[in-house]
């Protein structure tokens, strides 16, 4: 038995891999639960219903899946463009940081049209800001990136951690180390009433589109994903490589201090350092299921929110461990990976 | 048949077939291999040559026919069989570890790993007296990634005798080596094949072939197209063997050359603080072609890139069409109409994961006719792919096609025609034919001389003397990074360019930067 890589990719194979990926994963953690000595159709059915059964769970998971797209996002823009973002942990909590300040403060008479965008775009830029540091270190020394974006996100939530517990603190918290909320006006409006879900859903799907037509029609678009291909063919043919590597970063680390802005505005109103509970390390998740496919990443947030959000209800049902989530959710990748694979190489013998 | 029958063949490939879907790579070919014979396996890319080795090898299961090793037939599908039985291959992309030390490549694989260490001096005794044996003299202890290609190849070798091989197949073992390489390589082979090993080398190189074999195999279309002696064919009959009608390289015409386009002076040009080039002087004029001939690592890939656009020099000058310039910029250059070639057409020509056509626009993908406002015009980028496949016959792909998937000659054409549509004012050819075969060769050439007709000043450099002396109207050798002065093409020879490259410019001829090169 040999592998042989496949000349041409059919679409059904492209579109089939994630679901079956999925399906495999749900296959693998069914022995799992079956393990655990519950029945494992009842058990996805209960996270099916724990996600969607009730117009409050359906929000709930909508709610959830807002950041995850718009982290998904984040790592698939980059990695497109083979620039290793493992940051968006710490560009989410710098985001959010940042609303938290500003929202806070003397800014926040700004009346509400105003002031929303405005702290949409500060997110994004302390996002960009934190994203840019490993950049220059790859361009400049050849650092990894890998390793740096991911160490930052330690930098990023301990410095949050500082500001919480410093000046950002909220003298109203009784002593927990909270932020100052953001002004009333600040924050997003519901989409659903009497739910937690908020606009910045729209804000996430319209970004997935913005940045799906970004790599699919525009000359950028068409430039980074060469200089991810093959970066000295890239410069050949007169592609900025450096230049283009700074506005892929931008897009990306921006896309992760959004998230980290709407997930303030939108549900919290302020800052903890349990404010994520690993959106940005999740959103490598999401990308790699998507296939890096802006379109994709919109599934495959709510794929991962579903798991996450249906685990809960059927963890209190079944008295099953969440953690199956987990389980399910990293088994997606494996599977996912396995299933990319498969799509690319076939087996001979 | 010619065989001779009273000797045994100690390899014999009879009607062997092999499909890959709807292709036909192989159909029902039988070879035979005498005891110290030296077999070339001659064809076209895409002939067959290499699935046929690597069904001998084991690495692909063919759907009919046997292999046998001294009468013993093989069991399919089984390399391990294949060494045990002393077939040793030697692949065009070596598979060796760069960070490991000779001897350590040489046993990995080969010994088992317990014995890594206990055996190592045993291991070391046997590999220098392989090595003393067929002169392939190479340190055990240094490290692969600090050798030469030509040096990996004999560890690549080295390790395939290591392992008892007395039939030995190397898949285009001089597509990675210089020429001086090459002439090494087969003067060690034909040694092997003295002391009694058997050879078969794929190739479609003919003078390599004509040069070395004891007898010759042309696949084509995957059938034995015809066997020869070496001593008894040539050249021509071979190359319309080989690619199945009468191949002519194109003639050049001659043309009175028109006004200088470009020019250098004394320029040098340095990387890693080295000089690469030294004040070398040359110019280039409208309906002229300059060849520059050298062997291969004396400046040729900082002269292309200096031209393509990508270094700059750190002393000189420069005009293009007549105004000075401090540096070449690639946007500039594509511009300009300035048509560039790169050495490379795999890592630099071409981005293999992206479609044809947007290979075909990349390099102009900010002019007004492919985008408008940052806005990709895709019909307009697919359309031109598809003239430019249309015009330049690149077979093996529509507009949204893979690039990888076009076969080297085609991906050439590809990147000649997204640099010739325009009628470029200059054309910069590095090694614009290295690796094709002579049918595609020839293709390249007949539109680098129509460019050249039609008015565009063309600078070539190659290793291939026929190549220059085919095409170039003036010839300067590169050596060490300086350059010759030019001497026309009507007064080059092999003799007196082989003596130019080798850096003996004392003939006459000058060397460049002493003023005597100016000629406009």
């Amino acid at each position: 038995m040999r592998l042989e890589r496949r000349e041409h990719r059919p679409l059904v194979l492209v579109v089939l891999s994630p679901i079956l990926a999925v399906v495999a994963a749900l296959a693998i953690a069914g022995m799992l639960i079956a393990a655990a000595g519950a029945p494992v159709l009842e058990a996805y059915g209960r996270i099916l219903t724990g996600a969607f059964g009730t117009r409050l769970a359906a929000t709930e998971t909508l709610t959830r899946a807002t950041p995850l797209m718009l982290t998904g996002l984040a790592a698939a823009i980059a990695f497109r463009a083979r620039l290793w973002n493992i940051g968006a942990e710490g560009q989410f909590y710098l985001g959010a940081i940042m609303v938290a300040a500003l929202g806070s403060s003397a800014l926040s008479g700004l009346p509400g049209p105003i002031l929303i965008p405005f702290l949409f775009a500060a997110g994004a830029i302390a996002g960009m800001a934190l994203m840019l540091v490993p950049l220059w270190l790859r361009l400049r020394f050849s650092v990894d990136e890998v390793v740096t974006s991911l160490l930052l996100n330690f930098v990023a939530v301990l410095f949050v951690s500082m500001m919480i517990d410093g000046p950002l603190k909220d003298p109203l918290a009784f002593g927990w180390p909270q932020s100052m909320p953001v002004a009333d006006h600040a924050l997003l409006p519901k989409l659903v009433e009497r739910s937690r879900l908020h606009i910045g859903l729209v804000v996430a799907i319209v970004a997935a589109l913005l940045v799906y037509l970004l790599q699919a029609r525009t000359v950028f678009g068409l430039q980074s994903r060469a200089a991810g291909l093959n970066p000295e063919g890239a410069v050949f043919a007169g592609v900025p490589l450096g230049r283009t590597l700074v506005k892929v970063a931008c897009l990306s680390g921006g896309l992760a201090g959004l998230a980290g802005a709407i997930e303030v505005m939108g549900v919290k109103s302020y800052v903890t350092t349990d404010l994520s509970p690993g959106y940005g390390y999740a959103g490598i998740i999401v990308a790699m299921l998507a296939n890096l496919n802006p379109l994709g990443v919109i599934a495959a947030a709510l794929f991962t929110a579903t798991m996450f959000v249906g685990a809960d209800g059927m963890s209190r049902a079944m008295g099953i461990p969440t953690y199956i989530a987990d389980v399910t959710v990293a088994l997606s990748l494996l599977t996912m990976l396995v299933a990319i694979f498969f799509t690319q190489y076939r087996i001979r013998r | 048949m010619t065989n001779d029958t009273s000797v045994t063949p100690v390899l014999e490939l009879s009607h062997i077939s092999k499909r890959f879907g709807p292709i036909v790579a192989n159909d029902d070919i039988s070879i035979s291999l005498k005891r110290g014979e030296l077999l070339a396996l001659l064809g076209e890319n895409g002939a067959g040559k290499t699935t046929l080795m690597s069904i001998l090898f084991g690495h692909y299961t063919p759907d009919g026919g046997t292999v046998r090793v001294d009468g013993v037939e093989l069991p399919h599908g089984r390399p391990r069989a294949a060494i045990q039985a002393g077939v040793g291959m030697v692949h065009q992309h070596f598979s060796l570890a760069p960070n490991l030390t000779v001897l350590e490549n040489v046993m990995t694989g080969t010994e088992p790993l317990w014995s890594l260490r206990s055996g190592t001096a045993a291991a070391r005794r046997k590999l220098l007296a392989i090595a003393e044996r067929f002169g392939l003299g190479v340190d055990p202890d240094a490290r692969l990634g600090d050798l030469s290609v030509g040096e990996q190849q004999r560890v690549e070798i080295l390790k395939a005798l290591y392992n008892d091989a007395r039939i030995l197949i190397l898949d285009e073992p001089t597509a990675v080596l210089t020429n001086i390489e090459a002439e090494r390589l087969f003067s060690t082979l034909r040694e092997m094949a003295r002391q009694g090993l058997s050879l078969i080398f794929i190739s479609h190189k003919l003078d390599e072939v004509m040069a070395a074999a004891d007898r010759i195999v042309v696949l084509r279309g995957g059938k034995v197209a015809a066997e020869r002696k070496a001593s008894e064919t040539n050249k021509a009959e071979l190359a319309e063997l080989m690619v199945g009608h009468r191949v002519t390289r194109p003639k050049r015409e001659p043309t009175t050359p028109g006004e200088t386009v470009f020019e250098a002076s004394r320029l040098t040009v340095s990387s890693g603080g080295i000089e690469r080039l030294k004040e070398i002087d040359f110019f280039l004029r409208e309906g002229e072609t300059l060849g520059i001939i050298g062997v291969s690592g004396n400046g040729q890939a900082s002269l292309s890139q200096l031209m393509s656009g990508l270094a700059k020099p750190a002393t000189g000058e420069m005009r293009l069409f007549g105004e000075p310039v401090t540096a070449l910029d690639v946007h500039d250059l594509v511009d300009a109409g300035i048509g560039r070639i790169p050495e490379d057409r795999h890592r630099q020509g071409a981005i293999g994961e992206m479609a044809i056509w947007e290979n075909a626009v990349l390099e102009r993908i900010r002019q007004p006719l492919f985008s408008r406002r940052g806005i990709v015009d895709r019909s307009a980028g697919q359309a031109f792919a598809a003239t430019i496949i249309e015009e330049f016959d690149v077979r093996g792909g529509t507009p949204a096609s893979r690039t990888r998937l076009l076969s080297g000659g085609n991906m050439q054409k590809l990147i000649l025609g997204r640099n010739l549509y325009r009628r470029p004012r200059i054309l910069i050819a590095a090694q614009p034919t290295r690796g094709l075969d002579e049918g595609a060769v020839a293709a390249v050439h007949a539109r680098i001389l129509e460019a050249r007709k039609q008015g565009t000043a063309v600078l070539l450099i190659s290793e291939d003397l026929d190549e220059v002396i085919g095409l170039a109207d003036r010839i300067q050798a590169i050596v060490k990074g300086r350059l010759s002065a030019p001497i026309a093409a009507e007064h080059a020879d092999p003799r007196r360019l082989g003596l130019m490259m080798s850096g003996d410019w004392t003939s006459g001829d000058g060397v460049s930067g002493e003023g005597n090169s100016h000629a406009p």
